[in-house]
C-alpha cells in the first residue's frame, strides 16, 4: 500500500465533508458575524437602576429646570424639566449635552500655579495658603482697593459671596462681565430707578417690536423665549423684527424691518416721535417722571421722520405705519438687545425702553417690567475691619470691564485679580488689548473650570467643580418677567479634584484669618447656603425652585428722561473700509464665558463654520469679485483673518456678518481651533456715560486670498 | 467525440490513453487507501465537531455561590417578590445586595455553606454579588418585560424555563467567541430546541410574534 496523492485527496474530503456535517460551520458563521458587532473597544454603556434628579442648568442665565436622568448614580442625559414655570420641559443643545462639559478635555482636574510659562500640578492646601499669602500682603501693604474681580453674573448667593469677600478684604474694585442682564439692570438705573431689572412679557404680549433681539436664537432665557415664539400662532401675536440681517428670528417674524446696523436707537427715538406728533402718548409728567418735556422737544426737533429716515434706511411711511401699528395693539412691548443682547450701547436700550414708557407699556401684562431683584437672601452682618472700610470707600478704578481693561492696559492699577464665571480674554472686543491689560496685573486668580483663554493668563487657578457637581441657587433674569429661584444640585461627585467656588472663597478667607475668617465662618458653601436662603430653604430644597413673582409688578414706576435728553451719541463704526463687519449671535454656537460642547460644535452648519474657516455672510450685490465659497482676508483696523465667503441674499449690502463664538485657543481640539474669533477683529468703543462698549461692528475690507 | 478527438485516438501507442490502461490494478488500490483515509478524517472530524467543538467553544464559570431558587419561591411566594417591575416600568432584573437584605440579614437565615459565602464575602463587606446572568441579551436589543409579561400576559416560564424550580445554580457556559451565555443559542449544538424557552435568538422572538401577532415585527421595534 503507498500513501499518494489520492490518499491526501480523501483525507482532505473526508475531513471537509465530516466538518459541514457537524455544527462547526453554522455555530462559526453565526458566532463570527456576532463577534463583529462586539469588538472590545466599543464602549457598551453599564446596565442598571435608571433613576432622574431635579437641578437647574446653569450654562446661560435661562435658568432652565432639567432631569438629569441616571444610570447607577452616573448621569447619562439631561432632559427639561416637564414641570419647570421657566422652560416647561423644554430643553436647548447646549443643555442636553451639558454632561459632555464634565469630561471635557479642557477641564483643569487639580490646582494649579504658574511657574514661568508653565502651569504645575499644586495641592488645594498649597494654592490656598499661597493666595492668602498673598492676598495678605497685598492688605498689609495698607492698599487692600488694588484686589479687582471681574465675573460673569450679579445675582445669585455666589455673587453675593464674592462681594461680601471683597467687601471684607476692602476693595471697590468689582467688574461684571457685559450681558443682557447687566445691560438691562443699566438701562434701569438710568430710566428707572437703581437696583431694578427689567423683564419683558413676551408670553402675553400680542405685538413684539424686536430691536434686532435673537428671540429664538439664544436671546434672554433662551427656552422660554422660544416657547413664547411658539405660542403666537395660537395667541393671534404678531412679531416684527428690526434686523440688518435675516435671521431666524425675522424668518420667523410677520414683518421684517431692513434697518443700518447700529441704529436700533434712532428708529426706536423715531417711533417715539411719530407717536408724539400724533398725539398718541401723552406728554404730561405722570407718576414722577423726570425730563419727559424736554425729551419731547428733543424728538420733535431731531428725529423727524426724514432724518430718522436717513439715519436708519427704513422709509419715513413704514416708520409711520410701524409706530401705528404699535400704539394700536392691546399689548404692544418694544424688546431691546441685538443677537444674545449682551452687546449694545445704553442708548440703544434706553432707546427701546422709552418707547414702552411713552406707550403705557411699563408693568402692563404683555409689557415691560420694571421688577425688584429677588430678595431671597439674608447674609449675617458683613464682618469689615478699619483696612476693609478705607480701602472700599476708595473709588473704583473705572466705571466698567472694558474701561478696566484701558485703564490697566496704561497704568496698571491692580495688584491681584480674582477671575469667575468670566472670559474676558475671549468674550471682549480685542481680547489682545485685555490680554496685555491682564500682564500688568502682578497675581491673578483665576476660578475656572476649563482651561480657557483668561484661564491660560492666571497665576493660580482654583478649578471650580462645574454646575452638575455641585449646590447653587440659580435665579432668573436676562429679561424673563418673573422671578424663579431654582436650586442646581450636585449630580455626581467632581470628577476630578476641583471644588465649589464657594468652598474655596471659605477655606480662603479661613487661611486670611482675622475678620475674614468671621465673616466666611460656615463650614461649607452648601451650609452658607442653607442659612442664607433660610425662608424659601424648604421650598427650594423640596420642589427645586421657588416662583418669587410671575405677575406684573405693581405700579407704574417713573421714567427718568435725562439720560437720552442728553442726547447720547451713537457709535460710529471705526476704521477704514467699504463693508461694516457686524457680529451675529448663533443658536448652536455659546458666548460669554461657556464655550461650546463639542456636540453643539458638531450640529453647526457648514453656511457658518466651514472646516477651519469661520464663514461670513455678505450680499452677493456687494460681494465685487469675490465669489460664493471663496477664501477671503478680512481685514479691520483692530486685525485680520481667514474666513470663507457664504453669500447671503438676506443680509443688507455693504454689511458682512461674522459669526461669534468661534476662533477659541485653548486645548479642546473638539472647540478651539475652529473658525476665527470675531472679537478679535472689532475694536471696542466705549460710551461715555455708561461705559459700555457700543461698539456693533467695525469697518472692514475684503480681498481675495 | 469530435472529429480531431477520434483521430488523435487513431493515432495508435503513446500518450495518455496507453499509459492509463497499463497502470488499472495499482489504481484500484489508491483509491481503496483513498477511501479508507476519507472515512477516517470524516470521522474524526464529524465526530469532534459534534462533541468537542461545543466544549472548546464554550468556558464554564460557576456562579460566586449556588442559589436555590426553589428554596427562595417558596419563602417568598412568587418570581416577582425579588425580580419585580420598578416604578417607571422599567425591569429590575437580578436583585441587587439591597433587594436581598429586605429578608437576609448579617446572619445567616439557614445552614448551607452557600449563604455563608453569601454572608461572609457579600453581604459583610457590602459588596454586589457578581451574578453570571444565563440570560442576558446582547446591548444592541431593546426588550421590554413590562411589555411582554404585564401587556402580553405572557408567564416567565415561556422564556427563562424551570428555573424557578431549580434547587442549584448550574454552571454559566460563555461563548468564547461572542462572549454571549450558551441560552441564547440554546444547550443544543445546532440550536435545535423543543420548548420555547430553549434559545433566545432574534428568529425565536420573531417566530413567537408572528405566531401571537402575525407579524415578525420590524428591526426598528428592538434596535433602536
Amino acid at each position: 500500500m503507498k500513501i499518494d496523492r489520492r490518499s491526501f485527496l480523501g483525507l482532505g474530503l473526508g475531513a471537509a465533508a465530516g466538518i459541514a456535517l457537524s455544527p462547526v460551520g453554522v455555530k462559526l458563521t453565526d458566532d463570527s458575524s456576532i463577534w463583529t458587532q462586539n469588538w472590545p473597544w466599543t464602549p457598551v454603556p453599564e446596565d442598571g437602576k435608571i433613576t432622574y434628579d431635579r437641578s437647574v442648568c446653569n450654562l446661560c442665565p435661562g435658568a432652565c429646570g432639567i432631569s438629569v436622568r441616571k444610570i447607577n448614580g452616573r448621569p447619562v442625559k439631561i432632559e427639561g424639566l416637564d414641570d419647570h414655570p421657566i422652560n416647561h420641559g423644554g430643553a436647548c443643545l447646549h443643555g442636553i449635552s451639558g454632561l459632555q462639559y464634565l469630561y471635557d478635555p479642557a477641564r483643569i482636574k487639580t490646582p494649579l500655579k504658574k511657574t514661568g510659562n508653565k502651569f504645575e500640578k499644586i495641592s488645594w492646601d498649597e494654592a490656598i495658603s499661597l493666595v492668602a499669602q498673598k492676598l495678605g500682603e497685598i492688605r498689609e501693604s495698607g492698599a487692600p482697593e488694588s484686589l479687582g474681580l471681574i465675573t460673569g453674573a450679579d445675582n445669585g448667593s455666589m455673587a453675593r459671596l464674592f462681594d461680601r469677600f471683597m467687601g471684607a478684604f476692602g476693595s471697590p474694585n468689582t467688574y461684571t462681565m457685559p450681558s443682557l442682564e447687566s445691560n438691562l439692570a443699566q438701562t434701569a438705573a438710568a430710566l428707572h430707578s437703581a437696583d431694578r431689572r427689567l423683564g419683558f412679557d413676551l408670553d402675553h404680549s400680542d405685538f413684539i417690536l424686536s430691536f434686532g433681539a435673537g428671540i429664538i436664537e439664544g436671546w434672554g432665557s433662551p427656552v422660554a423665549c422660544i416657547q413664547a415664539n411658539a405660542s403666537r400662532r395660537e395667541r393671534k401675536a404678531k412679531l416684527v423684527q428690526i434686523d440688518y440681517r435675516l435671521s431666524n428670528t425675522a424668518n420667523a417674524a410677520d414683518k421684517i424691518i431692513a434697518v443700518n446696523p447700529g441704529t436700533e436707537a434712532d428708529l426706536a427715538l423715531g417711533l417715539c416721535a411719530v407717536l408724539l406728533a400724533k398725539n398718541k402718548i401723552s406728554t404730561n409728567t405722570l407718576s414722577g417722571d423726570v425730563s419727559k418735556l424736554p425729551f419731547a422737544a428733543m424728538l420733535e426737533k431731531a428725529y423727524t421722520p426724514d432724518k430718522v429716515a436717513a439715519i436708519t434706511g427704513v422709509n419715513a411711511a413704514d416708520i409711520d405705519a410701524l409706530a401705528m401699528a404699535f400704539i394700536k395693539a392691546k399689548a404692544p412691548v418694544a424688546v431691546p438687545g441685538k443677537g444674545r443682547g449682551d452687546a449694545g450701547s445704553l442708548r440703544e436700550f434706553a432707546a427701546v425702553q422709552a418707547l414702552n414708557a411713552l406707550a403705557g407699556r411699563l408693568n402692563k401684562a404683555g409689557g415691560a417690567f420694571v421688577m425688584c431683584p429677588a430678595d431671597y437672601l439674608s447674609f449675617p452682618e458683613n464682618v469689615v475691619d478699619a483696612t476693609a472700610e478705607k480701602g472700599a470707600g476708595k473709588a473704583k478704578l473705572a466705571g466698567s470691564v472694558n474701561e478696566l481693561a484701558d485703564k490697566l492696559e496704561t497704568d496698571g492699577g491692580l495688584s491681584a485679580l480674582f477671575i469667575y464665571n468670566a472670559n474676558p480674554c475671549y468674550a471682549l472686543n480685542a481680547p489682545e488689548k485685555i490680554k496685555a491689560a491682564m500682564d500688568n496685573v502682578g497675581f491673578k486668580v483665576s476660578f475656572s473650570s476649563f482651561m480657557d483663554e483668561t484661564a491660560l493668563k492666571s497665576d493660580v487657578i482654583l478649578p471650580a467643580s462645574i454646575f452638575l457637581e455641585r449646590l447653587e441657587d440659580v435665579v432668573s433674569g436676562a429679561g424673563l418677567a418673573k422671578t424663579v429661584v431654582g436650586l442646581c444640585r450636585p449630580m455626581v461627585n467632581p470628577v476630578f479634584d476641583t471644588k465649589h467656588p464657594g468652598d474655596a472663597l471659605i477655606l480662603l478667607a479661613r487661611a486670611m484669618g482675622a475678620g475674614m475668617a468671621q465673616s466666611f465662618a460656615w463650614e461649607s458653601y452648601d451650609a452658607c447656603l442653607e442659612q442664607v436662603t433660610g425662608k424659601i430653604w424648604d421650598t427650594l430644597s423640596g420642589d427645586g425652585y421657588v416662583v418669587i413673582n410671575d405677575k406684573p409688578p405693581v405700579g407704574t414706576p417713573r421714567t427718568d428722561f435725562t439720560f437720552l435728553v442728553s442726547a447720547p451719541k451713537a457709535a460710529a463704526s471705526n476704521g477704514e473700509g467699504e463693508y461694516t463687519l457686524v457680529p451675529v449671535d448663533k443658536m448652536r454656537l455659546a458666548g460669554g464665558a461657556m464655550a461650546s460642547s463639542p456636540f453643539a460644535v458638531k450640529t453647526v452648519p457648514d453656511m457658518v463654520l466651514s472646516g477651519k474657516y469661520s464663514v461670513v455672510e455678505i450680499n452677493p450685490a456687494t460681494a465685487g469679485v469675490l465669489k460664493d465659497g471663496d477664501i477671503a482676508v478680512l481685514k479691520t483696523a483692530m486685525g485680520r483673518a481667514k474666513v470663507k465667503i457664504g453669500f447671503n441674499e438676506g443680509i443688507l449690502p455693504g454689511v458682512i456678518g461674522m459669526p461669534r463664538g468661534l476662533g477659541h485657543a485653548f486645548n479642546n481640539p473638539y472647540v478651539a481651533g475652529k473658525g476665527a474669533n470675531v472679537n478679535d477683529l472689532i475694536g471696542p468703543v466705549i460710551e461715555p456715560g455708561s461705559g459700555l462698549d457700543a461698539a456693533f461692528g467695525i469697518k472692514a475690507s475684503l480681498s481675495k486670498a | 467525440m469530435s472529429e480531431l478527438e477520434n483521430k488523435a485516438n487513431d493515432d495508435g501507442p503513446g500518450g495518455g490513453v496507453h499509459h492509463g490502461t497499463n497502470n488499472g490494478p495499482e489504481d484500484d488500490k489508491g483509491l481503496g487507501l483513498g477511501v479508507v483515509f476519507f472515512m477516517g478524517a470524516f470521522l474524526v472530524c464529524f465526530l469532534s465537531g459534534w462533541l468537542l467543538f461545543p466544549k472548546l467553544l464554550y468556558s464554564k464559570k460557576e456562579q460566586p455561590f449556588n442559589f436555590d431558587h426553589n428554596l427562595h419561591v417558596e419563602e417568598t411566594g412568587d418570581c416577582e417578590s425579588c425580580h419585580y417591575f420598578r416604578e417607571d416600568g422599567t425591569f429590575s432584573g437580578i436583585p441587587g445586595l439591597e433587594a436581598c437584605m429586605e429578608c437576609h440579614t448579617d446572619e445567616p437565615m439557614g445552614e448551607t455553606d452557600d449563604e455563608a459565602v453569601f454572608v461572609d464575602e457579600y453581604v459583610a463587606q457590602g459588596k454586589e454579588v457578581p451574578w453570571l446572568i444565563y440570560a442576558r441579551q446582547p446591548d444592541c436589543v431593546f426588550f421590554s418585560h413590562a411589555a411582554h409579561t404585564v401587556a402580553g400576559g405572557m408567564d416567565c416560564k415561556s422564556c427563562h424555563g424551570h428555573i424557578g424550580e431549580s434547587s442549584s445554580s448550574r454552571p454559566y457556559e460563555e461563548n468564547r467567541i461572542t462572549g454571549y451565555s450558551r441560552d441564547i443559542w440554546g444547550k443544543n449544538i445546532w440550536g435545535i430546541k423543543k420548548n420555547s424557552w430553549d434559545r433566545m435568538k432574534m428568529d425565536d422572538c420573531a417566530d413567537c410574534h408572528l405566531e401571537r401577532t402575525g407579524h415578525k415585527g420590524y428591526c426598528f421595534q428592538c434596535h433602536k
